[in-house]
Protein backbone atom coordinates (compact mmCIF):
# COMPACT_ATOMS: atom_id res chain seq x y z
CA UNK A 1 0.00 0.00 0.00
CA UNK A 2 1.32 3.53 -0.71
CA UNK A 3 -0.14 6.85 0.24
CA UNK A 4 -0.86 9.34 -2.33
CA UNK A 5 -1.15 13.04 -1.11
CA UNK A 6 -4.40 14.97 -3.09
CA UNK A 7 -4.17 18.63 -3.40
CA UNK A 8 -6.96 20.78 -2.08
CA UNK A 9 -8.55 21.45 -5.93
CA UNK A 10 -8.69 18.00 -6.45
CA UNK A 11 -10.19 16.69 -3.14
CA UNK A 12 -13.63 17.11 -4.31
CA UNK A 13 -13.58 14.47 -6.34
CA UNK A 14 -11.83 11.75 -3.94
CA UNK A 15 -14.85 12.21 -1.17
CA UNK A 16 -12.83 15.06 0.49
CA UNK A 17 -9.82 13.39 1.47
CA UNK A 18 -6.28 14.53 1.85
CA UNK A 19 -4.89 11.02 1.30
CA UNK A 20 -5.91 8.46 -0.16
CA UNK A 21 -4.22 4.78 0.03
CA UNK A 22 -3.52 2.63 -3.12
CA UNK A 23 -2.01 -0.97 -4.03
CA UNK A 24 0.19 -0.43 -6.84
CA UNK A 25 4.14 -1.67 -7.38
CA UNK A 26 4.87 1.46 -10.10
CA UNK A 27 3.38 5.23 -10.14
CA UNK A 28 1.07 4.22 -12.94
CA UNK A 29 -0.53 1.32 -11.20
CA UNK A 30 -0.96 2.98 -8.45
CA UNK A 31 -2.67 6.03 -10.38
CA UNK A 32 -4.74 3.56 -12.06
CA UNK A 33 -5.66 2.33 -9.42
CA UNK A 34 -6.88 5.71 -7.92
CA UNK A 35 -8.68 6.68 -10.67
CA UNK A 36 -10.43 3.61 -11.16
CA UNK A 37 -11.44 3.91 -6.96
CA UNK A 38 -12.71 8.14 -8.15
CA UNK A 39 -13.65 8.19 -11.76
CA UNK A 40 -14.26 11.73 -11.72
CA UNK A 41 -10.78 12.44 -11.24
CA UNK A 42 -9.69 11.30 -14.45
CA UNK A 43 -10.21 13.86 -16.78
CA UNK A 44 -8.13 16.44 -13.90
CA UNK A 45 -5.04 13.92 -14.50
CA UNK A 46 -5.20 12.51 -18.11
CA UNK A 47 -5.66 13.98 -21.14
CA UNK A 48 -8.41 12.72 -23.45
CA UNK A 49 -5.73 9.88 -25.58
CA UNK A 50 -5.03 8.78 -21.76
CA UNK A 51 -1.58 10.87 -21.23
CA UNK A 52 -0.55 12.95 -17.46
CA UNK A 53 -1.69 16.40 -18.32
CA UNK A 54 1.68 19.04 -18.15
CA UNK A 55 0.60 20.73 -15.12
CA UNK A 56 0.16 17.78 -12.99
CA UNK A 57 3.31 16.90 -11.55
CA UNK A 58 3.82 13.93 -9.57
CA UNK A 59 6.37 12.71 -6.66
CA UNK A 60 7.58 9.72 -5.37
CA UNK A 61 8.66 10.93 -1.86
CA UNK A 62 10.14 14.67 -2.53
CA UNK A 63 11.68 13.26 -6.15
CA UNK A 64 9.45 14.33 -9.53
CA UNK A 65 9.10 11.33 -11.41
CA UNK A 66 10.14 13.15 -14.30
CA UNK A 67 13.53 12.48 -13.66
CA UNK A 68 13.21 8.98 -12.19
CA UNK A 69 11.15 6.53 -14.61
CA UNK A 70 8.06 8.64 -15.18
CA UNK A 71 4.91 6.18 -14.68
CA UNK A 72 7.24 3.53 -14.46
CA UNK A 73 8.79 5.05 -11.35
CA UNK A 74 8.54 1.70 -8.53
CA UNK A 75 6.47 2.71 -5.32
CA UNK A 76 7.46 0.56 -2.57
CA UNK A 77 5.33 -0.03 0.71
CA UNK A 78 5.69 3.22 3.24
CA UNK A 79 6.33 5.77 0.08
CA UNK A 80 4.33 8.21 -0.92
CA UNK A 81 3.40 9.67 -3.84
CA UNK A 82 2.42 13.54 -4.11
CA UNK A 83 -0.16 14.93 -6.77
CA UNK A 84 1.44 18.71 -7.23
CA UNK A 85 -0.72 20.82 -9.59
CA UNK A 86 -0.10 24.36 -10.51
CA UNK A 87 -2.99 26.66 -8.19
CA UNK A 88 -3.32 30.44 -8.50
CA UNK A 89 -5.97 32.04 -5.57
CA UNK A 90 -5.50 35.42 -6.69
CA UNK A 91 -7.79 37.23 -9.32
CA UNK A 92 -7.22 37.29 -12.62
CA UNK A 93 -6.11 40.26 -14.42
CA UNK A 94 -8.72 39.31 -17.11
CA UNK A 95 -10.85 37.29 -15.69
CA UNK A 96 -12.61 34.37 -17.81
CA UNK A 97 -15.49 32.08 -17.40
CA UNK A 98 -13.70 29.77 -14.40
CA UNK A 99 -13.07 32.19 -12.04
CA UNK A 100 -15.66 34.84 -10.92
CA UNK B 1 22.95 38.92 -3.45
CA UNK B 2 25.21 40.03 -5.51
CA UNK B 3 24.22 43.69 -6.02
CA UNK B 4 25.32 46.81 -8.36
CA UNK B 5 24.13 49.36 -6.33
CA UNK B 6 27.04 49.42 -3.56
CA UNK B 7 29.33 51.96 -5.76
CA UNK B 8 29.08 54.20 -2.49
CA UNK B 9 28.84 52.76 0.58
CA UNK B 10 25.93 52.83 2.39
CA UNK B 11 25.72 54.49 5.95
CA UNK B 12 23.20 54.04 8.39
CA UNK B 13 22.49 57.12 9.98
CA UNK B 14 21.78 57.40 14.20
CA UNK B 15 18.27 56.71 14.10
CA UNK B 16 19.07 54.32 11.65
CA UNK B 17 21.17 52.41 13.97
CA UNK B 18 18.78 52.44 16.75
CA UNK B 19 15.67 51.68 14.60
CA UNK B 20 17.70 48.20 13.16
CA UNK B 21 19.36 47.44 16.99
CA UNK B 22 17.44 44.26 16.58
CA UNK B 23 19.24 43.14 13.22
CA UNK B 24 22.62 45.21 14.42
CA UNK B 25 23.24 42.92 17.28
CA UNK B 26 22.68 39.44 15.51
CA UNK B 27 25.86 38.35 13.98
CA UNK B 28 24.19 36.86 10.62
CA UNK B 29 22.82 40.37 9.72
CA UNK B 30 25.17 42.56 11.82
CA UNK B 31 25.58 45.98 10.46
CA UNK B 32 27.33 44.56 6.85
CA UNK B 33 23.85 42.93 6.43
CA UNK B 34 22.08 46.29 7.09
CA UNK B 35 24.10 47.82 4.88
CA UNK B 36 23.50 45.20 2.01
CA UNK B 37 19.46 45.63 3.17
CA UNK B 38 19.78 49.15 2.86
CA UNK B 39 21.23 49.01 -0.88
CA UNK B 40 19.29 46.34 -2.33
CA UNK B 41 16.26 47.61 -4.45
CA UNK B 42 13.08 44.96 -4.65
CA UNK B 43 10.41 45.07 -6.73
CA UNK B 44 6.86 43.68 -5.53
CA UNK B 45 4.07 42.75 -8.17
CA UNK B 46 0.80 43.66 -6.29
CA UNK B 47 -0.31 44.89 -3.05
CA UNK B 48 -2.95 42.37 -2.52
CA UNK B 49 -3.36 39.19 0.08
CA UNK B 50 0.29 38.34 -0.56
CA UNK B 51 1.75 41.97 -1.31
CA UNK B 52 0.62 42.97 1.79
CA UNK B 53 3.13 41.46 4.23
CA UNK B 54 5.40 40.92 2.08
CA UNK B 55 5.91 44.99 1.43
CA UNK B 56 5.23 45.40 5.55
CA UNK B 57 7.66 43.46 6.28
CA UNK B 58 10.32 44.44 3.70
CA UNK B 59 10.00 48.09 4.48
CA UNK B 60 10.32 47.32 8.36
CA UNK B 61 13.38 45.09 8.10
CA UNK B 62 15.44 48.10 6.02
CA UNK B 63 15.43 47.26 2.67
CA UNK B 64 16.70 50.28 1.49
CA UNK B 65 14.28 50.49 -2.32
CA UNK B 66 11.14 49.51 -2.08
CA UNK B 67 9.25 49.37 -5.89
CA UNK B 68 5.36 48.58 -5.82
CA UNK B 69 3.26 47.80 -9.34
CA UNK B 70 -0.81 47.83 -8.71
CA UNK B 71 -3.83 49.67 -10.52
CA UNK B 72 -5.92 48.51 -8.47
CA UNK B 73 -8.19 49.95 -5.92
CA UNK B 74 -9.31 49.24 -1.97
CA UNK B 75 -12.75 46.89 -2.09
CA UNK B 76 -14.61 45.84 0.90
CA UNK B 77 -13.98 42.53 0.17
CA UNK B 78 -9.86 43.12 0.35
CA UNK B 79 -9.53 43.60 3.82
CA UNK B 80 -10.17 40.21 5.11
CA UNK B 81 -7.32 39.24 4.11
CA UNK B 82 -4.69 42.51 2.25
CA UNK B 83 -4.17 43.60 5.78
CA UNK B 84 -1.96 46.41 4.22
CA UNK B 85 -4.91 48.44 3.74
CA UNK B 86 -7.83 49.54 6.05
CA UNK B 87 -11.27 50.24 6.20
CA UNK B 88 -10.62 54.09 5.33
CA UNK B 89 -8.81 53.16 2.34
CA UNK B 90 -11.68 51.58 0.49
CA UNK B 91 -12.11 53.28 -2.77
CA UNK B 92 -8.74 54.74 -3.07
CA UNK B 93 -5.71 53.60 -5.26
CA UNK B 94 -4.17 50.63 -3.40
CA UNK B 95 -0.33 52.60 -4.68
CA UNK B 96 -1.66 55.02 -2.28
CA UNK B 97 -2.96 53.04 0.65
CA UNK B 98 0.11 51.19 0.50
CA UNK B 99 2.51 53.96 0.32
CA UNK B 100 1.16 55.97 3.71
CA UNK B 101 1.33 52.40 5.63
CA UNK B 102 5.25 51.41 4.16
CA UNK B 103 6.26 55.26 4.88
CA UNK B 104 4.77 55.56 8.23
CA UNK B 105 6.61 51.91 9.21
CA UNK B 106 9.98 53.06 7.99
CA UNK B 107 10.15 56.83 6.47
CA UNK B 108 14.04 55.81 5.39
CA UNK B 109 11.99 53.94 2.83
CA UNK B 110 13.04 54.81 -0.80
CA UNK B 111 9.38 53.94 -2.19
CA UNK B 112 9.01 54.07 -6.20
CA UNK B 113 5.50 53.17 -7.02
CA UNK B 114 4.19 52.09 -10.81
CA UNK B 115 0.30 52.88 -11.11
CA UNK B 116 0.41 50.19 -13.74
CA UNK B 117 -0.32 47.30 -14.76
CA UNK B 118 2.65 44.83 -15.17
CA UNK B 119 2.65 43.64 -18.69
CA UNK B 120 4.85 42.34 -21.40
CA UNK B 121 5.91 45.91 -23.01
CA UNK B 122 6.92 47.00 -19.12
CA UNK B 123 8.07 44.44 -17.28
CA UNK B 124 11.90 44.38 -18.95
CA UNK B 125 12.28 48.32 -18.38
CA UNK B 126 10.27 48.03 -14.53
CA UNK B 127 12.80 44.69 -13.61
CA UNK B 128 16.01 46.22 -15.02
CA UNK B 129 16.22 48.83 -11.97
CA UNK B 130 15.70 45.81 -9.10
CA UNK B 131 17.65 43.40 -7.81
CA UNK B 132 14.71 40.15 -6.68
CA UNK B 133 11.35 40.46 -8.29
CA UNK B 134 8.61 39.25 -5.64
CA UNK B 135 5.08 38.20 -7.59
CA UNK B 136 2.26 38.57 -5.15
CA UNK B 137 -0.55 38.39 -7.47
CA UNK B 138 -0.53 35.11 -7.84
CA UNK B 139 -2.66 34.73 -11.01
CA UNK B 140 -1.40 32.24 -13.73
CA UNK B 141 -0.79 35.31 -16.98
CA UNK B 142 1.33 37.10 -14.52
CA UNK B 143 3.21 33.99 -12.60
CA UNK B 144 4.64 33.14 -16.33
CA UNK B 145 4.78 36.84 -17.37
CA UNK B 146 7.60 37.48 -14.42
CA UNK B 147 8.83 34.02 -14.71
CA UNK B 148 9.95 34.69 -18.09
CA UNK B 149 10.92 38.28 -17.42
CA UNK B 150 13.32 37.04 -14.43
CA UNK B 151 15.00 34.52 -16.59
CA UNK B 152 15.33 36.80 -19.50
CA UNK B 153 16.63 39.78 -17.33
CA UNK B 154 18.36 37.56 -14.52
CA UNK B 155 16.60 38.65 -11.75
CA UNK B 156 15.81 36.26 -8.79
CA UNK B 157 11.89 35.50 -8.47
CA UNK B 158 10.61 34.86 -5.35
CA UNK B 159 7.39 32.91 -5.74
CA UNK B 160 4.44 32.62 -3.60
CA UNK B 161 0.77 30.99 -4.35
CA UNK B 162 -2.44 30.04 -2.24
CA UNK B 163 -5.06 28.08 -2.90
CA UNK B 164 -8.24 27.69 0.30
CA UNK B 165 -6.00 26.91 2.63
CA UNK B 166 -3.19 25.38 1.14
CA UNK B 167 0.14 27.31 0.01
CA UNK B 168 3.43 27.07 -2.30
CA UNK B 169 6.31 29.04 -2.08
CA UNK B 170 9.93 28.52 -3.89
CA UNK B 171 12.72 30.76 -5.40
CA UNK B 172 12.83 30.62 -8.77
CA UNK B 173 15.20 31.78 -11.58
CA UNK B 174 18.77 32.00 -9.81
CA UNK B 175 21.63 31.38 -12.12
CA UNK B 176 22.00 27.95 -11.42
CA UNK B 177 18.45 27.11 -10.11
CA UNK B 178 14.97 26.12 -11.83
CA UNK B 179 12.23 28.68 -12.76
CA UNK B 180 8.27 28.34 -12.73
CA UNK B 181 8.55 26.75 -16.04
CA UNK B 182 10.56 23.99 -15.55
CA UNK B 183 8.18 23.16 -13.15
CA UNK B 184 5.46 23.84 -15.03
CA UNK B 185 5.56 24.27 -18.91
CA UNK B 186 2.46 25.46 -19.60
CA UNK B 187 -0.57 27.07 -17.53
CA UNK B 188 -3.72 24.26 -16.87
CA UNK B 189 -6.85 24.78 -19.87
CA UNK B 190 -8.78 27.30 -18.15
CA UNK B 191 -11.53 24.54 -17.85
CA UNK B 192 -9.92 22.14 -16.04
CA UNK B 193 -8.89 24.77 -13.16
CA UNK B 194 -11.36 24.69 -10.14
CA UNK B 195 -14.31 26.97 -10.82
CA UNK B 196 -15.11 29.80 -8.49
CA UNK B 197 -17.52 27.61 -6.44
CA UNK B 198 -14.61 26.03 -5.11
CA UNK B 199 -12.68 29.36 -4.43
CA UNK B 200 -12.21 31.63 -1.92
CA UNK B 201 -8.85 31.70 0.63
CA UNK B 202 -8.29 31.31 4.45
CA UNK B 203 -7.78 34.90 5.25
CA UNK B 204 -4.23 34.61 7.01
CA UNK B 205 -2.80 32.17 4.07
CA UNK B 206 -1.54 35.18 2.16
CA UNK B 207 0.12 36.57 5.67
CA UNK B 208 1.61 32.93 6.42
CA UNK B 209 3.20 32.88 2.54
CA UNK B 210 4.00 36.42 2.21
CA UNK B 211 5.90 36.32 5.52
CA UNK B 212 7.86 33.22 3.76
CA UNK B 213 8.02 35.57 0.24
CA UNK B 214 9.98 38.29 2.74
CA UNK B 215 11.66 35.82 4.39
CA UNK B 216 13.22 34.29 1.29
CA UNK B 217 14.26 37.70 -0.24
CA UNK B 218 16.03 38.72 3.14
CA UNK B 219 18.23 35.96 2.57
CA UNK B 220 18.95 36.55 -1.04
CA UNK B 221 19.88 40.08 0.06
CA UNK B 222 22.09 38.75 2.85
CA UNK B 223 23.33 35.96 1.55
CA UNK B 224 22.77 33.98 4.40
CA UNK B 225 20.82 30.20 5.07
CA UNK B 226 19.80 27.69 3.00
CA UNK B 227 17.25 29.83 0.13
CA UNK B 228 14.09 27.84 -1.22
CA UNK B 229 16.01 27.26 -4.75
CA UNK B 230 15.50 24.01 -6.34
CA UNK B 231 13.09 23.12 -3.41
CA UNK B 232 9.03 24.00 -3.66
CA UNK B 233 7.20 24.39 0.10
CA UNK B 234 4.40 22.77 0.27
CA UNK B 235 2.08 24.48 3.07
CA UNK B 236 -1.14 22.91 4.06
CA UNK B 237 -2.53 25.53 6.79
CA UNK B 238 -5.22 23.22 8.12
CA UNK B 239 -2.92 20.27 9.04
CA UNK B 240 -0.07 22.70 9.60
CA UNK B 241 1.77 20.13 7.63
CA UNK B 242 4.82 21.64 5.20
CA UNK B 243 6.53 19.55 2.66
CA UNK B 244 9.28 20.03 0.37
CA UNK B 245 9.43 18.63 -2.90
CA UNK B 246 12.60 18.91 -4.81
CA UNK B 247 12.75 20.99 -8.11
CA UNK B 248 15.32 20.44 -10.56
CA UNK B 249 16.60 22.90 -13.81
CA UNK B 250 15.11 21.35 -16.46
CA UNK B 251 17.64 21.16 -20.03
CA UNK B 252 14.81 21.21 -21.76
CA UNK B 253 12.94 24.68 -20.49
CA UNK B 254 11.12 26.42 -22.74
CA UNK B 255 12.24 29.73 -21.40
CA UNK B 256 15.74 28.89 -19.04
CA UNK B 257 16.86 25.31 -20.83
CA UNK B 258 19.89 24.76 -23.09
CA UNK B 259 17.83 25.87 -25.98
CA UNK B 260 14.85 28.11 -25.11
CA UNK B 261 12.19 28.54 -27.56
CA UNK B 262 11.00 31.43 -25.29
CA UNK B 263 13.44 34.46 -25.98
CA UNK B 264 11.44 37.51 -25.33
CA UNK B 265 8.10 38.06 -23.60
CA UNK B 266 4.55 36.65 -25.25
CA UNK B 267 1.07 38.10 -24.83
CA UNK B 268 0.35 36.04 -21.60
CA UNK B 269 -3.28 36.23 -21.68
CA UNK B 270 -3.26 33.97 -24.65
CA UNK B 271 -0.93 31.42 -23.68
CA UNK B 272 -3.37 31.19 -20.24
CA UNK B 273 -5.89 30.50 -22.67
CA UNK B 274 -7.79 33.70 -21.62
CA UNK B 275 -9.26 36.34 -24.47
CA UNK B 276 -11.06 39.21 -24.49
CA UNK B 277 -12.52 41.76 -22.03
CA UNK B 278 -13.93 40.60 -18.97
CA UNK B 279 -17.61 39.73 -19.37
CA UNK B 280 -20.23 37.44 -17.62
CA UNK B 281 -19.55 34.18 -19.98
CA UNK B 282 -22.68 32.78 -21.28
CA UNK B 283 -21.38 30.23 -23.42
CA UNK B 284 -24.24 31.38 -26.28
CA UNK B 285 -27.08 29.51 -23.88
CA UNK B 286 -30.39 30.99 -23.81
CA UNK B 287 -30.35 34.04 -21.57
CA UNK B 288 -32.95 36.04 -19.21
CA UNK B 289 -32.18 39.53 -17.62
CA UNK B 290 -33.03 40.00 -13.70
CA UNK B 291 -35.65 42.62 -14.30
CA UNK B 292 -37.62 40.34 -16.74
CA UNK B 293 -37.59 37.32 -14.15
CA UNK B 294 -38.66 39.69 -11.37
CA UNK B 295 -41.65 41.09 -13.54
CA UNK B 296 -42.37 37.21 -14.51
CA UNK B 297 -42.31 36.03 -10.79
CA UNK B 298 -44.45 39.19 -9.55
CA UNK B 299 -46.89 38.10 -11.98
CA UNK B 300 -46.90 34.67 -10.76
CA UNK B 301 -45.44 32.95 -14.00
CA UNK B 302 -44.77 29.24 -13.77
CA UNK B 303 -41.16 29.16 -13.12
CA UNK B 304 -39.00 26.98 -11.63
CA UNK B 305 -35.73 28.65 -10.28
CA UNK B 306 -32.99 26.63 -10.24
CA UNK B 307 -29.87 27.53 -7.69
CA UNK B 308 -26.43 26.03 -8.64
CA UNK B 309 -24.07 27.68 -6.75
CA UNK B 310 -23.13 25.68 -3.33
CA UNK B 311 -24.84 25.20 -0.13
CA UNK B 312 -22.65 27.46 1.91
CA UNK B 313 -23.24 30.37 -0.87
CA UNK B 314 -26.99 29.74 -0.41
CA UNK B 315 -26.70 30.54 3.35
CA UNK B 316 -25.62 33.82 2.44
CA UNK B 317 -27.92 35.05 0.56
CA UNK B 318 -30.60 33.33 -1.94
CA UNK B 319 -33.68 34.11 -4.22
CA UNK B 320 -35.77 30.82 -3.03
CA UNK B 321 -34.62 28.72 -5.59
CA UNK B 322 -34.03 24.53 -5.45
CA UNK B 323 -30.31 24.31 -4.76
CA UNK B 324 -28.35 21.62 -6.68
CA UNK B 325 -24.72 22.81 -6.99
CA UNK B 326 -23.73 22.30 -10.56
CA UNK B 327 -21.41 19.08 -9.84
CA UNK B 328 -24.28 17.42 -8.09
CA UNK B 329 -26.30 18.37 -11.19
CA UNK B 330 -25.82 14.71 -13.49
CA UNK B 331 -27.11 13.01 -10.36
CA UNK B 332 -29.87 15.05 -9.31
CA UNK B 333 -31.29 15.84 -12.38
CA UNK B 334 -34.33 14.12 -11.81
CA UNK B 335 -35.76 16.44 -9.23
CA UNK B 336 -36.47 18.95 -11.92
CA UNK B 337 -39.30 18.76 -14.83
CA UNK B 338 -38.59 19.20 -17.88
CA UNK B 339 -42.05 20.19 -18.64
CA UNK B 340 -41.98 23.34 -16.85
CA UNK B 341 -39.98 26.82 -17.46
CA UNK B 342 -36.49 26.52 -15.81
CA UNK B 343 -34.57 29.56 -15.04
CA UNK B 344 -30.99 28.36 -13.59
CA UNK B 345 -28.83 31.18 -11.72
CA UNK B 346 -25.69 31.18 -9.61
CA UNK B 347 -23.40 34.26 -7.89
CA UNK B 348 -22.68 35.71 -12.16
CA UNK B 349 -23.94 33.71 -14.35
CA UNK B 350 -21.02 31.52 -15.54
CA UNK B 351 -21.44 27.69 -13.61
CA UNK B 352 -25.03 28.77 -14.62
CA UNK B 353 -24.52 28.80 -18.05
CA UNK B 354 -22.85 25.47 -18.00
CA UNK B 355 -25.81 23.87 -16.25
CA UNK B 356 -28.19 25.58 -18.84
CA UNK B 357 -25.88 24.01 -21.64
CA UNK B 358 -26.04 20.76 -19.46
CA UNK B 359 -29.68 20.68 -19.39
CA UNK B 360 -30.30 21.41 -22.81
CA UNK B 361 -28.18 18.15 -23.60
CA UNK B 362 -29.96 16.39 -21.48
CA UNK B 363 -33.36 17.07 -23.56
CA UNK B 364 -34.59 20.56 -21.22
CA UNK B 365 -36.12 22.51 -24.04
CA UNK B 366 -37.38 25.80 -21.71
CA UNK B 367 -33.90 26.59 -20.01
CA UNK B 368 -32.87 29.90 -19.37
CA UNK B 369 -29.50 31.22 -17.55
CA UNK B 370 -30.05 34.19 -15.45
CA UNK B 371 -27.62 36.69 -16.52
CA UNK B 372 -25.12 38.23 -14.39
CA UNK B 373 -26.83 35.80 -11.64
CA UNK B 374 -27.56 36.66 -8.09
CA UNK B 375 -25.47 39.59 -7.95
CA UNK B 376 -27.23 41.32 -10.66
CA UNK B 377 -30.33 40.55 -9.09
CA UNK B 378 -28.48 42.09 -5.52
CA UNK B 379 -27.61 45.17 -7.79
CA UNK B 380 -30.59 45.87 -10.23
CA UNK B 381 -33.92 44.08 -8.24
CA UNK B 382 -33.07 43.53 -4.93
CA UNK B 383 -30.69 45.71 -2.71
CA UNK B 384 -31.38 43.67 0.39
CA UNK B 385 -29.77 40.87 -1.20
CA UNK B 386 -25.84 40.88 -0.20
CA UNK B 387 -23.02 40.87 -2.76
CA UNK B 388 -20.23 38.69 -1.90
Amino acid sequence: MSKIHIPTPLRQYVGKQSTVEVTGSTVGEALTALVEQHPELRRHLYTEDGRLRAFVNLYVNDEDIRYLQKEATVVNAGDSISIVPSIAGGTLILRSGFQE
Amino acid sequence: MATTTTEIPVILSKEEILRYSRHLIMPEVGMEGQQKLKAARVLCIGTGGLGSPLALYLAAAGVGTLGLVDFDVVDYTNLQRQIIHSTADVGRKKLDSAADKLKGINPFLNLRTFDTRLSSENALELFRDFDIIADGTDNFPTRYLVNDACVLTGKPNVYGSIFRFEGQASVFATEDGPCYRCLYPEPPPPGLVPSCAEGGVLGILPGLVGVMQATEVIKLILGIGDPLIGRLLLIDALGMKFRELKLRKNPDCPVCGTHPTVTKLIDYNEFCGIRGEEKPVSNGVPEIQVEELKRRLDAKEDLFVLDVREPHEYQICNIGGHLIPLNDLPNRVNELDSSREIVVHCKMGGRSAKAVAFLQQAGFKKVNNLAGGITAWAERVDPKVPKY
